[in-house]
């Protein structure tokens, strides 16, 4: 017995989320419904369109994503690493858990955008937002999945609803940030010059932020994976579900191969994204190389 | 015509609930006092006006509110306490659109750090004010080429900020506040970040667009000389009070109080102070058709070895020395005996002192001084030039310490080396 029993009273706060949650659960269900259909609809569309071509085709393809962002080395490692995916036999896993990270990237994106936005614009919303998004990022991931099992029951939708969640954070932060730290002056000039709010947000500190909002996007996309292995606890479809059964049936070669499909996988995500967000450190893109040959050419 | 700008009694106060600022200082507390609550009176009963085509300098350390001040004036700061009006507009009273209006209409700024936008080219940067009213691209585009032109950027309008010098990015800043076609500019330090060579070239660029284009500009520095060399007026800040305004002359001559002689002291006069400041008024000078005769009356009355000989508008004709005039006179010659080996020097009126230790280095003859017509003003003796040197101007010599030994080589060294560099990054 601890000396505190009686002394401190037990607060059911556990048992007040429940409550909550199911309050949600039972007034809410129209909008559970839709994301439900919602993310059903894109996800597996999107994973359709993925595996539409076969393998050998689609690598290639991503080879010639890579070029087009960073270099011609990336396409060739990415060329090489995908094989070796498709000889694991994990390629079709591999595409499931990238149209989740997609997906799940898109709304987290048109979440945590706006929201970067309202906060950097006003201190109040800033206070608020701030607290929220540091409690989503240190609450274990796992414990996502129980309410979001609760509201959609088992299968992909669970999984995408904690992925967004979990990953919404960094992109609030770096959109802030990135909107923050424009140089004040160069805010200035354009109140100066008689610019509205939005006309400054759209010409001027949009545009400079950039750089640090695709830093938060990149963030964004690696939580989304790491999120959407957990989410194959769930029973998400796609290389997670690998592990977990891997796990579950202390099945090393299984868990081994998956765990490479889904590191290979982080690897090509974040070198395309961070390509996306510093072009001009990347000469040898295909999209430098056009732009030199356009500027050197006579107009 | 009513002045451009009229601050009246004007108040910047930062901090909580900064009208009790306001009410404690007009009560007769200082700012320190304030500061203990947690207050910062950063403008404190501001009161000037800009008057059409005016250069109006305000002058001030940095913390002594002049930053503050000039954000006032277009609003990007209202004011605590007092009146600002552009025209005859209050500018506090006016809705938020109605300012932007303003400020699209009638005030343009330019920024220390030129403040321009690194992901647009030079054209587009020097046509956003344009962009920003909503005028169509083709309109904007031609405008934003001709401001180009006027600073001297003609064919930069497709590279990006980064690309350009320091100096250079100024002008696209100054060319992006002539583009937008307003009366009134703002400049915020908008030389201090450059260094000397191309600051003074910014300064003499500004000073001919003023001319062509009939601008009033406040404008801000912490650099008395900067503030003598292109103020009309120039108004003195300290610690958030406007301590004095006038001309360069009057500050100068008449400063108002000791902070101000202080300040002062530091200021290179051979470089504020002209010839017009210096020269002096012969009692005698005489018509090229009189004889020789008449120079000697003439240098007898004035006990003077040289005379000044005008033409008939009054252009010097030259100068005539006594030996030479006895010499003719006791020959009964009619000519005036010019003397072919003594060349007179001429200078303009605004030729700062330091440029003028050159030709009177180079001549035995006295300096003459002509006004913008070439007409005849005065004369300024060596020795004249030399006390203005030492002191900085003959009567006032009780403000600043005289300096001993006045040296002409060493201020002819001043003279011509520093001043013909000038203009160097073009």
């Amino acid at each position: 017995m601890n000396p505190e029993d009686g002394l401190v009273p037990r607060i059911p706060i556990g048992d007040w989320a429940e409550s909550g949650i199911d309050w949600l659960k039972d007034n809410l269900a129209w909008l559970f419904d839709a994301f439900t259909w919602l993310m059903e609809f894109l996800v597996e569309n999107l994973t359709e369109g993925l595996l539409f071509l076969p393998a050998l085709a689609m690598i290639p393809l991503l080879a010639l994503i890579a070029w087009i962002v960073r270099s011609w080395r990336m396409a060739l490692g990415t060329l090489v690493m995908m094989l070796l995916v498709v000889a694991m036999d994990q390629w079709e896993p591999m595409l499931q858990t990238m149209a989740l990270v997609i997906v799940a990237t898109l709304f987290a994106v048109i979440i945590a955008v706006p929201l970067g936005i309202l906060a950097a614009m006003n201190s109040t919303v800033s206070a608020i937002v701030k607290p929220i998004m540091d409690f989503m990022q240190t609450m274990p991931a796992f414990v996502y999945l129980i309410p979001a099992v609760t509201f959609f029951s088992i299968g992909l939708v669970p999984g995408m609803f904690s992925t967004i969640i979990f990953a919404l954070p960094p992109g609030v932060r770096m959109t802030e940030l990135g909107i923050r730290q424009v140089d004040s002056e160069t805010v200035e000039a354009g109140e100066s010059f008689g610019a509205s709010r939005g006309q400054i947000l759209r010409g001027i500190q949009l545009p400079l932020a950039v750089p640090t909002i695709m830093a938060g996007v990149n963030q964004v996309i690696m939580l989304a994976l790491s999120m959407a292995v957990i989410a194959g606890m769930a029973g998400t479809e796609g290389s997670g579900k690998l592990v977990v059964q891997a796990i579950s049936t202390l099945d090393l070669p299984l868990g081994v191969e998956a765990g490479l499909g889904v590191v290979i996988l982080a690897v090509f995500l974040d070198r395309v994204t961070a390509a996306l967000g510093n072009p001009v450190d990347y000469k040898t893109s295909l999209i430098a190389l056009l732009k030199r040959r356009r500027a050197t050419s006579p107009a | 015509m009513p002045p451009v700008i009229t601050a009246d009694g004007l108040y910047k106060v930062f901090g909580r609930r900064p009208s009790r600022g306001v009410e404690a200082l007009r009560r007769g507390r200082d700012r320190a006092e304030l500061r203990e609550e947690g207050l910062t009176a950063a403008v404190i009963d501001a009161s000037f006006t800009v008057e059409p085509g005016e250069n109006f300098v305000v002058m001030g350390l940095s913390g002594s509110g002049k930053s503050t001040l000039i954000r006032m004036v277009n609003g990007l700061l209202p004011a605590t306490a007092g009146e600002l009006r552009i025209g005859d507009d209050v500018l506090s009273s006016m809705s938020p659109a109605k300012v932007r209006q303003v400020r699209r209409k009638r005030i343009s700024m330019v920024f220390q750090h030129f403040a321009l936008l690194p992901h647009r080219t030079v054209g587009e940067n020097a046509a956003y004010g344009l962009e920003v009213s909503g005028m169509n691209r083709v309109d904007r585009q031609q405008r934003a080429a001709d401001a180009l032109e006027m600073v001297g950027l003609e064919g930069w309008g497709g590279y990006t900020p980064s690309a350009l010098s320091g100096g250079m990015q100024q002008r696209v800043g100054l060319a992006r506040a002539l583009a937008a076609g307003t009366d009134i500019m703002l400049m915020d330090e908008a030389f201090s970040a450059l260094d000397p060579l191309i600051r003074r070239d910014m300064q003499d660029q500004l000073i001919d667009l003023q001319q062509k284009l009939d601008k009033t500009i406040l404008f801000i520095t912490h650099d008395l000389n900067e503030a003598m060399r292109i103020g009309d007026r120039i108004a003195m800040m300290r610690d958030g009070r406007i301590e004095q305004i006038g001309t360069s002359d009057e500050i100068l001559n008449d400063p108002a109080n000791d902070y101000v002689a202080r300040f002062i002291q530091d200021v290179d006069r051979s470089r504020v102070m002209t010839a017009e400041n210096i020269l002096e008024r012969p009692a005698e000078t005489l018509g090229e058709d009189q004889g020789p005769r008449t120079a000697h009356r003439m240098m007898r009355d004035t006990q003077n070895s040289w005379l000044v000989a005008l033409h008939r508008d009054r252009t010097p004709r030259g100068i005539l020395w006594e030996d030479e005039v006895a010499d003719a006179v006791t020959r009964g010659q009619e000519q005036l005996p010019w003397a072919p080996h003594r060349e007179m020097p001429v200078v303009s009126y605004d030729t700062p002192i330091a440029e003028l230790f050159g030709p009177a280095a180079q001549h035995q003859n006295p300096l003459v001084v002509v006004d913008d017509e070439g007409k005849f003003l005065g004369v300024i003796p060596r020795v004249t030039l030399l006390t203005a040197a030492g002191t900085g101007h003959a009567e006032n010599s009780d403000v600043v310490t005289p300096v001993d030994s006045p040296d002409p080589a060493e201020g002819d060294a001043l003279g011509s080396t520093t001043y013909e560099t000038h203009g160097g990054d073009r």
